[in-house]
């Protein structure tokens, strides 16, 4: 008997139902990551299988079993039993996820006081222990801190550890690593393998193929509240039956030469009936059979009308051609656009101490190139965007912009030149004014340019929004009505309009859902091979920089460490901090 | 057994150094917001020092009150007593001085230094705002914490109360009071300042419109927290849905209460005029009433300066009890 039986569980609020008919069963000691973009109902599910599918939710299963238990039988006071005691729940980001007024210990402590796992005495010192078992070292200095004094890294460690207290049989882990850096990442899901070894059952969710990949036995992938294709992970990750899966995989980038898309090419755009496949409006095999019904699941656990053919999975066809993509990129000896010298900023700590967020950076741009930056938090890059930009001045080096002077210079000087340089930000949310339309948006720096007012101008933000794959419908809306990858494209089209010679974007995808984010990459790339904009592209992610850069600068507290070629560095870093960050990126590979 | 005994040190030898320094960065706050409140208390001394030169009419005729006849060689003997015949920059150092040691002069009505006058009268007051504030935060937090997030039908009902309790003029709720408990049942005195029943209608009559406030703010508050995923997290380790209220939810809802209790706190002393007037009982609301239609300035003076100390004094605790609530403000 499995230790969690799920069959047939239907999670609805109201009328909508936001996870459907899903099945699985996991055993002790394995993993089981259920995959999906945001919406796809896997953070419900997360929650349900602790009870807290949240006010308003109507769960309804033919089985859902727990250790021999019913759970859709369990009352409250049953479930408050099992939470904490038997399932351990961990989320995203503990600087959120651990209470921020109470102190790390306690919050640890906090499942043995309401289970009485531990006598009371003892709690301290099983406290010290469950954080020293989760890799915080120190453990009673950081069980006397507040969340927000510990590294992110070391507070993921300790929500672990107080997910762990009462040694549950069944962790849930909710998005565990998305906040992390690679480097942090990787130690976090070696701890989750070592739990995994010692027999403990992990339910991963996750959107993040590569976190999968390191630690799932089985993956179910769900799209829409429906488990679209389930099965050991090797066979999903390697062979997907699913064109979903298939999608979801192609997306990842840096697993690609630079040039070759992500995005998968677009479907009919048919909506499906009621009854129907929930990506057929997206899929490029749908038909209408796929819009009206739902096939049986078949024996590999694909739930597809047209599923790929073994055969045809491992050798599927990307269906557009790359060719344009292997124009050498402009060598970086013609005269640069932007030049960087030696630049340092240091900023004065609440301490009192100087903090240098940029020491000695020295790179360049060439026109219509792109150079990525990547590094993790604190390496400084945003404050690299910043000076690029002039919004920063630095405290030593220069910047050059265009042959001329961009660094020391008084904000009247800089103003003319400003619109030659536009910015791309991770939240175009916090950067649009929430009660501005999508017209007044982009006619903003259309208006800076002097170009003319009323028709004339909606006619040109109508040719942006096309640019950029929006139809002019949405003029009319407000940021809070667009999707996040509507908000993304806006963003770009806002850049573009006063046409700038480069765009500094600062990690313009890290907000996005796999999907969106490489069509917003292969957006990106479109454009500037069309208009020949060049792109300083920032990013923690690495397989993003791989991508979409011509060049690449590796950060390191504030110091380029590495830099080159993209494929020189990725394929031969010589930095062992650049080692690191790729061996903890590309580490395990599917088990 | 070596190794937790070289870690606890090791924690210890770290621990000690970072106490230090998280104390000396609570100290420099409580410096830094004293020097904020003696400035501040400075300046109400000085505005009401000009607001006093620029009553119009000569001080000394509304000294002596109107129609009231004096001789220039009174007039003259009064200038000089009170030191209106300096220049008033001196007046105002001999002002400030007189300040420092505590001395607020003498009520032109009541002949009497004004000190005296005040401090018989703050006593009811205090009562009256004491009890009041403990009636409103009690009659908020449990209509708060019981209805946040939950209890559809009790939630409306208790936030039409709130609405009901705010917009009423506070007389209107006092003269209800007076005629239910106090006419119709008999189970409180009219009026007086005789004990503590006399006390419970006048406190309740502020109480209900603050209770109103800070309900609202607080269920606001509550609910906010318990969206947040420290809050999921808590449930998800086996507490129940109260506990997570008391243990983790409250703490975070009253950071945005105290505020506004440090600020209505100060408010109780005019709310105290109208209240005091209604239940005909002693106090600063009624000492301000008489000082202000009188024109007598020292004692108007007195009593500006007064709520001026209570609000410095009641900002400088709220900031203080942030410190001590929020941790993520104790920093350099």
């Amino acid at each position: 008997m499995s230790l969690l039986t799920v069959e047939g569980l239907t999670v609805s609020f109201g009328p909508q139902r936001v996870v459907r008919d899903l099945s699985f069963t996991l055993d002790a000691g394995q993993c089981l990551a259920v995959v999906g973009e945001s919406g796809s109902g896997k953070s419900v599910t997360a929650r349900t299988l602790v009870g807290l599918a949240g006010h308003g939710a109507h769960v309804a299963a033919r089985r859902l079993e727990f250790a021999g238990r019913d759970l859709t039988a369990l009352r409250e006071r049953e479930w408050r039993g099992l939470r904490g005691r038997r399932i351990g729940l961990v989320l995203q980001d503990a600087l959120v996820s651990l209470d921020p007024l109470r102190t790390v210990g306690a919050e640890v402590a906090e499942p043995l006081r309401v289970h009485g796992t531990v006598p009371r005495p003892l709690v301290p010192q099983r406290v010290q222990e469950l954080l020293a078992d989760a890799g915080v070292p120190e453990p009673a200095w950081r069980a006397s801190q507040f969340p927000h004094q510990l590294s992110g890294g070391l507070r993921q460690r300790a929500l672990i550890a107080s997910a762990l207290a009462a040694r549950p049989e069944l962790l849930i882990a909710d998005e565990p690593t998305t906040a992390l850096d690679v480097t942090v990442q990787a130690q976090i899901l070696d701890l989750f393998a070592g739990l995994r070894d010692a027999g403990t059952a992990l339910v991963l969710i996750s959107h993040d193929l590569s976190v999968v990949a390191r630690l799932a036995d089985h993956v179910a992938v769900m799209h829409a509240g429906r488990l679209v294709e389930t099965g050991p992970a090797e066979q999903v990750l390697n062979r997907p039956r699913h064109p979903y899966t298939r999608s979801l995989l192609d997306a990842v980038p840096g697993a690609h030469a630079k040039g070759a898309r992500l995005s998968a090419p677009p479907g009919t755009g048919l909506p499906p009936g009621p009854d129907g496949c929930s990506y057929a409006a997206s899929c490029p095999r749908a038909d209408d059979d796929c819009r009206t019904f739902l096939p049986s699941r078949d024996a590999l656990g694909s739930l597809c009308h047209h599923p790929l053919s073994q055969a045809a999975a491992a050798t599927y066809a990307r269906p557009v051609a790359v060719t344009v993509a292997t124009d050498p990129a402009p060598p970086p000896t013609a005269a640069p656009l932007l030049e960087v010298v030696s630049v340092g900023k240091r900023y004065r700590r609440a301490d009192g101490a100087d903090h240098h967020a940029v020491h000695d950076v020295s790179f360049q741009v060439a026109p219509g190139e792109t150079l990525g930056v990547v590094g993790e938090s604190g390496s400084g890059k945003t404050t690299v965007a910043r000076i690029a930009l002039g919004l920063v001045e630095p405290d030593s080096g220069s910047v050059r912009f265009g042959g001329d002077r961009w660094s020391g210079l008084s904000e009247r000087q800089r103003r003319p030149r400003r619109l030659r340089v536009q910015a791309v930000q991770q939240d175009p949310l916090g950067s649009f004014d929430p009660r501005w339309d999508v017209e007044r948006l982009i006619g903003e720096p259309l208006a800076r340019t002097g170009a003319p007012r009323g028709r004339a101008r909606r006619e040109q933000v109508g040719e942006l929004l096309h640019r950029v794959g929006l139809a002019p419908e949405l003029m009319r809306r407000r940021p809070i009505e667009l999707s996040g990858g509507q908000r993304q494209r806006v963003a770009i089209a806002r850049a573009l309009a006063p046409e700038p010679d480069l765009i500094v974007a600062d990690e313009p995808v890290s907000a996005l859902d796999a999907s969106v984010q490489a069509q917003i990459l292969d957006l990106l790339a479109d454009l500037q091979r069309e208009l020949g904009t060049a792109l300083l592209f920032i990013s923690h992610d690495l397989g993003v920089i791989r991508h979409i850069s011509d060049r690449v600068v590796v950060m390191q507290g504030g110091r380029v460490v590495e830099a080159g070629a993209a494929e020189e560095v990725f394929t031969a870093p010589t930095h062992p901090y650049a080692k690191e960050l790729l061996a903890a990126r590309s580490g395990g590979g599917a088990r | 057994m070596t190794a937790p005994t070289l870690t606890r040190a090791r924690a210890d030898a770290r621990h000690r150094p970072l106490l230090a320094s998280r104390s000396r960065a609570v100290l420099g706050a409580v410096a830094q917001r004293l020097l904020g409140a003696a400035a501040v208390l400075l300046g109400a001394a000085t505005v009401a020092f000009v607001a006093l030169q620029l009553i119009p009419g000569d001080p000394v005729t509304v000294m002596l009150g109107p129609g009231n006849p004096a001789t220039p060689q009174l007039r003259a003997r009064i200038r000089a007593e009170y030191g209106l015949d300096h220049p008033v920059a001196q007046q105002y150092l001999h002002y400030l001085g007189r300040l420092l040691h505590g001395d607020l002069g003498e009520s032109y009505q009541l002949q009497q230094p004004v000190a005296h006058v005040i401090a018989g009268q703050l006593w009811p007051t205090v009562q009256l705002a004491v009890l009041a504030m403990g009636f409103a935060l009690v009659l908020a937090l449990t209509a708060a914490v019981t209805t946040a997030g939950r209890r559809r039908a009790a939630r409306a009902a208790v936030q039409l109360a709130e609405l009901l309790s705010v917009s009423s003029p506070p007389y209107w709720i006092g003269i209800v009071l007076l005629t239910l408990f106090s006419f119709h049942w008999r189970l409180f005195p009219v009026a007086g300042a005789d004990g503590f029943a006399a006390l419970v209608l006048p406190a309740l009559t502020l109480a209900l419109p603050l209770a109103g406030v800070l309900g609202q703010v607080l269920r606001e508050g509550l609910e906010t927290a318990l969206g947040q995923p420290f809050a999921v997290t808590a449930r998800a380790r086996g507490l129940s849905d109260t506990a997570v209220r008391l243990r983790h939810a409250l703490r975070h809802a009253t950071t945005a209460l105290v505020t506004l209790t440090g600020w209505l706190t100060g408010s109780l002393l005019g709310g105290a005029v109208l209240v005091e007037a209604v239940f005909a009982r002693p106090g600063i609301g009624a000492l301000t009433l008489q000082a202000t239609t009188n024109k007598d300035m020292p004692l108007v003076v007195g009593v500006v300066l007064l709520s001026a100390s209570v609000f410095v004094v009641i900002s400088t605790l709220v900031d203080l009890l942030y410190l001590l609530i929020d941790p993520r403000l104790r920093r350099g």
